[in-house]
């Protein structure tokens, strides 16, 4: 039986294998050594690792992204976390106009090897400001590498190689995957970055997924069976670099492709992926590919607005069914846990 | 009084960065140059008087007007002038132009013109330079318009809580582009008491007067490589010629003539040629052996940059990521 370990331990394992076997990694963000450790991710890591690499930081996104790029530049691998995607919204210079451009436009004399991790909210009235999934605007930069880990196994995996890695990596954790479980070896292995994942294979549709929207998709496929339908499900993971071959492989082989994202569905990167496919898969496409994504406005607080504002397995199922002209004849079942939390174990506040 | 060596070093580096940037405002108008520049005549002996302070090995971050820093900190001219000219010999290969130079060897760790951008960056590579256990000081350069930036209050509190070995060097020379400093900030605060503000030991200064630079840079200096953190250093100082481009801009009417004509009777390197001939330490002749050992390596440098070949082609998509 396979050591089964929570997301949010495997993150946490990650980078305790990471700055055991490198004195160079350190870990920033603010909240890092406090009592609840970010959501669990960095619990035990001072006591293990010294005060002096694993570090609370002053509420200055875009200074401290600075401060750590320059740590980059002098050698160190920085870690650095915001609790939310949303806060680091004002650390872009540091992170676009600089991490992302000091190996190119100093010629290649240059390397930043900085990890930001960000976590993107959901649930329990996070609202317009801590919920964002902006994983779109970081993969149009070139320079940024953008990783989206959706299991627990691929967290540390990705987790490891972003770490290792010798450019700016985005390490995007949805907050509803933290609780998540499911095998995870122990001691050090790496996914590569632009390395897609068929979650599940199929004939019938391919639903290339992203983090957490690829768990609604598996969702989807059971359903989808249930009538018949082979899906295939393919976990992105992996945003920039993309691996794009996977995703055409599969459209070649199934015909239909659904996205299905946690971004805003206007210039998403759903709209990349179709066009991918598009370009390179035209002729084997049955019918026209399907976003499934965010509407255009902000995410709402009251419960009720969030319900209707986040897409689930049902709005993949039907898409699928739809191009497939399969009837749904099953009554809906009506939720039977509230949906504006991942599980009914969780109560909130954050 | 400073010996004679170290009062003719200071001269020549002044010079040499005066001589360079005349040269290239003179060739500008050929348009082989092909990006902007922003000199810092009128400003050299902030650049060479902190630099003089420093070690090869200690770090210097600059921003868009960084010829004379670049320079002043050993940064190797041909390179300079051939990353101007947009060739593949230019310290960035071509692609960083004016505004992005590098030269490792010298410790100039880089130069980018979002303004104050670099600051946190400076901080940053002092402290992972000290958590290794290097004695290394780093000094960043920005002009008086940094001080709006939030990013300079966020380094500033940082690098005072873990007592970072950095120099934070503001060269106020009173425009930020065409704007004056009375637009931009309330004139009962002078720039260096801010940074007094936030509990950083700072100090102003003549910046037309290296020696008055220098001595204020090795107070810094020597109290940073021994553990006593941050110092913040004002020098009041004055661009000579437009924000951007190698001409005079005083028809524009955004600063008054006379302004001008004020500072440039203050010229930081006319002054100290006279305190050299005065105490005998120079004379003309030598001064004009100098003038002229300087102009060769620009020509030389020159040659050199339009010589080069352009950058090849496959570098256009090269050095985006590490492979």
């Amino acid at each position: 039986m396979p050591r089964e370990l929570k997301y949010a331990q495997a993150i946490n394992e990650a980078i305790d294998l990471c700055m055991a076997r490198d004195p160079s990694v350190y870990l920033m963000g603010l909240g890092v050594p406090d009592p609840k450790g970010v959501f669990g991710t960095t619990l035990g890591l001072r006591a293990k690792h010294g005060d002096r690499r694993v570090l609370d930081m002053p509420t200055s996104e875009n200074g401290m992204t600075g401060v750590a790029v320059g740590t980059a530049l002098a050698g160190c691998r920085p870690v650095m976390t915001h609790q939310r995607v949303d806060f680091a919204l004002l650390a872009l210079d540091q992170i676009v106009n600089q991490a992302a451009k000091w190996r190119y436009m100093f010629g290649g004399k240059l390397k930043v090897p900085l990890v930001v991790r960000l976590i993107v909210g959901r649930g329990w009235g996070q609202g317009p400001q801590h919920s964002q999934s902006l994983h779109s605007w970081f993969a149009h930069v070139p320079g940024l590498k953008v990783v989206m880990p959706t299991t627990p196994y691929d967290a540390k995996g990705l987790l490891i190689s972003s770490i290792e890695d010798d450019d700016p990596v985005i390490f995007l954790e949805h907050r509803w995957l933290h609780g998540i479980t499911g095998p995870v070896p122990e001691g050090v292995y790496r996914v590569p970055l632009g390395s897609a994942r068929v979650m599940r294979e199929g004939r019938d549709v391919t639903i290339a997924a992203i983090s957490h929207m690829c768990l609604e998709a598996l969702r989807a496929a059971d359903t989808l069976a249930e009538d018949g339908c082979q899906a295939e499900v393919i976990d992105i993971r992996s945003l920039r670099p993309l691996d794009e071959k996977t995703v055409v492989e599969s459209v070649r082989k199934t015909g239909r492709l659904i996205v299905a994202e946690g971004g805003w569905r206007s210039c998403g990167f759903g709209a990349e992926i179709v066009a991918r496919a598009v370009e390179q898969a035209f002729p084997s496409l049955k019918c026209p590919p399907c976003r499934i994504a965010l509407p255009d406005c902000p995410t709402p607080t009251s419960p009720r607005l969030a319900a209707k504002f986040y897409p689930r397995a049902a709005e993949i199922s039907e898409a699928a069914r739809a191009m497939l002209g399969i009837r749904e004849t099953r009554p809906p079942v009506p939720a039977s846990a509230p949906l504006d939390v991942p599980d009914p174990s969780f109560t909130g506040p954050f | 009084m400073m010996d004679a060596e170290i009062l003719t070093r200071l001269y020549r580096g002044m010079l040499r960065i005066r001589i360079v940037e005349e040269r290239i405002a003179e060739l500008y108008p050929q348009q082989e140059m092909r990006c902007p520049v922003h000199l810092c005549i009128g400003q050299e002996a902030v650049a060479v008087g902190v630099c003089d302070a420093l070690d090869r090995g200690d770090y210097v971050f600059s921003n868009h007007r960084s010829h004379g820093h670049y320079l002043a900190k050993g940064g190797d001219l041909r390179s300079m002038i051939a990353e101007i000219y947009g060739k593949a010999t230019g310290c960035a290969q071509g692609k960083g132009g004016s505004m992005h130079l590098v030269d490792l060897d010298a410790g100039f760790l880089g130069a980018t013109p979002i303004v104050g951008s670099t600051i946190p960056i400076g901080v940053g590579a002092a402290w992972g330079s000290a958590l290794k256990g290097e004695s290394r000081v780093a000094v960043v350069f920005f002009g008086d318009g940094a001080l709006e930036e939030g990013v300079f209050h966020e380094s500033l509190n940082f690098a005072l809580l873990k007592k970072v070995p950095v120099i934070f060097v503001c060269e106020n020379n009173l425009y930020s582009v065409y704007s004056p400093l009375a637009v931009r900030q309330p004139g009962e605060r002078e720039l260096f008491c801010i940074a007094g503000g936030h509990g950083v030991e700072s100090h102003q200064a003549d910046g037309n007067d290296v020696l008055a630079v220098r001595s204020l840079a090795e107070r810094a200096v020597e109290k940073a490589r021994g553990g006593g953190g941050p110092t913040f250093l004002e020098f009041k100082t004055y661009r000579w010629r437009e924000h951007c481009g190698p001409n005079y801009d005083d028809d524009l009417g955004y600063r008054p003539e006379t302004e001008f004509l004020e500072w440039k009777k203050r010229c930081p390197i006319a002054a100290l040629r006279e305190r050299l001939l005065e105490a005998g330490i120079c004379s003309d002749r030598g001064i004009g052996e100098m003038e002229s050992a300087v102009k060769s390596e620009m020509e030389a440098a020159v040659e050199f940059a339009r010589r080069s070949p352009w950058p090849a082609d496959t570098l256009l998509m090269g050095d985006v990521y590490a492979s």
